[in-house]
């Protein structure tokens, strides 16, 4: 047995390596880079509202229309969809280079949603009180909601990094190797199985540790007490079963 | 003293908008502890959301001092709200600060920052409402009185000439409540400080309140001292407040 495992080592072991480390900085980087992006566009969605604090209709259609017309796209279509442009912004196509344009137009959007439904979950009160205080709205958003909102987004990050972990599945297609790419490689065009198995147990455990990492970190930011966490989590939940009947 | 005008707020724009207020006059003078009262769907917490302009009114004005106040906006809006404090039903507290950083908001959207004395300051404060020992808890570890009560330390933290109250029992237990409406009683006695108080409670406006006006379907339809209101309400909506009809007539 610990032959076979060497010899398995020796084989492709390299190449695993490699493809983690691919999909690591396919994952980190971009969502890096869309963080900054989807926070402001986020704050901008969640203030021009109607009936929030800064309404503006019309900024608000059309923030929204971009974001969900960038959602509808399935994220390998966008990704061949821009090519042209992610050449003249990386000076290449292909790669993990290439990759990091689709990926942050692809996960700013939905960041700035999850960020948006963030800051809306932050009690009307809470907010109202602090207006009443005479706050301005930089310090309403920097002082009391993304700071209210914190645990909230932080769970949001586990979500966004599992799925961008999705989207370099897709990688492959541009050349940009990673896990995802091997799994498709030798899986289904080489068959060699053993390769597949041990990408996916590496991205069932990458999975693993984001989502726990990032629930280990909102439960330290948040103050709220258990009960409260609890409710909040139960009243979501009702909401989402509520909505998909 | 705040004056309310031939106050009006309706909902939507068509022209048969319902009214949530309608033609609203209302002078309350410095000092008194002013009850609105009225039941659920009154208009009374538009009305006093309309005093700190959280909402617009829709025409009419609200004169604060001689001033007219209702078209503010940017730093004149936000200088007027620090001269109005407001404290809530569910309290309004944020519940990722600890209750020290909560009474010492006033200070940062005032200046946008918080010193040394301004923490002193809020210590005080909180020792006036009984909390000194919880400055570095957080409010999920405080029962409902107790967060209610760090809601006025936050109210008082930048000296206001008014507070308004809206429906700041209505969540709490008959014990937690009187802690409160002495607190209000004692404040407006030591300060002068003149508070307006939302409530349905006929109970509230007795224990604290020195003039009332009854609120119905958006309109005004009944005001006076208290002590007048009680010995001989007029208005319909005051009689089923003050329990004066049969129940189950």
């Amino acid at each position: 047995m610990p032959e076979t495992v060497n010899a398995f080592l020796a084989e492709y072991g390299e190449l695993l390596l490699e493809g983690t480390g691919s999909t690591i900085v396919m994952v980190l980087v971009p969502t890096a880079i869309s963080y900054v992006i989807g926070l402001a566009l986020g704050v901008v969605l969640y203030l021009t509202a109607p009936g929030s604090l800064r309404p503006m209709p019309a900024l608000s259609a059309a923030l929204g229309w971009v974001v969900n017309i960038l959602r509808s796209f399935p994220f390998i279509v966008l990704m061949v969809f821009i090519i042209p442009f992610t050449r003249l912004v990386m000076g290449t196509g292909s790669g993990i280079l290439g990759t990091i344009p689709p990926l942050v137009l692809s996960a700013s959007p939905f960041i700035a949603r999850m960020v948006e439904q963030s800051l809306a979950e932050v009690p009307r009160e809470s907010v109202e009180a602090v207006e009443a205080c005479g706050a301005s709205i930089p310090r309403i958003v920097f002082s009391a909601l993304l700071p209210e909102a914190l645990p909230s987004i932080v769970r949001g990050v586990a979500v966004v990094l599992i799925s961008v972990l999705g989207y370099t599945a897709m990688a492959g297609a541009i050349g940009a190797g990673g896990l995802g790419d091997i799994a498709v490689r030798y899986g289904y065009y080489r068959r060699v199985e053993e390769v597949m198995w041990v990408a996916v147990i590496i991205l069932i455990v990458i999975v693993q540790v984001i989502q726990s990492v990032c629930d280990l970190a909102a439960r330290r930011v948040d103050h709220r007490g258990q009960a409260a966490v609890t409710a909040a989590g139960r009243r979501a939940k009702a909401d989402r079963d509520l909505i998909k009947r | 003293m705040i004056q309310i005008q031939h106050l009006t707020k309706t909902y939507g724009t068509t022209l048969d908008a319902p009214h949530a207020l309608e033609d609203v006059t209302i002078d309350v003078a410095d000092g008194d502890i002013m009850g609105i009262i009225g039941m659920s769907g009154a208009g009374k917490s538009t009305l006093v959301r309309c005093i700190n302009l959280l909402e617009r009114p829709t025409a009419g004005k609200i004169v604060v001092d001689g001033q007219d106040v209702t078209g503010l906006s940017g730093a004149a809006l936000r200088s007027y709200r620090r001269r109005v404090a407001m404290i809530f039903q569910s309290f309004g507290l944020l519940a990722q600060k600890t209750v020290l950083a909560n009474v010492c908001f006033p200070f940062l959207a005032a200046t946008g920052k918080v010193t040394a004395e301004n923490r002193e300051r809020a210590l005080e404060l909180l020792d006036m409402v009984g909390l000194r020992e919880k400055a570095n808890s957080y409010p999920s570890q405080l029962s409902g009185g107790q967060q209610q009560r760090v809601a006025i330390a936050r109210a008082l933290a930048c000296d206001p000439e008014y507070i308004l109250c809206d429906e700041a029992t209505s969540a709490l237990d008959p014990a937690s409540t009187n802690t409160i409406l002495k607190l209000l009683r004692d404040i407006n006695r030591s300060t002068g400080v003149t508070v307006i108080v939302i409530t349905h409670s006929m109970g509230v406006v007795e224990k604290i309140c020195k003039n009332v006006v009854v609120l119905e379907h958006g309109r005004v339809v009944e005001q006076g001292s208290v002590a007048d209101v009680f010995a001989d309400p007029k208005s319909q909506a005051a009689k089923v407040l003050l329990e004066r009809v049969e129940w189950d007539a």
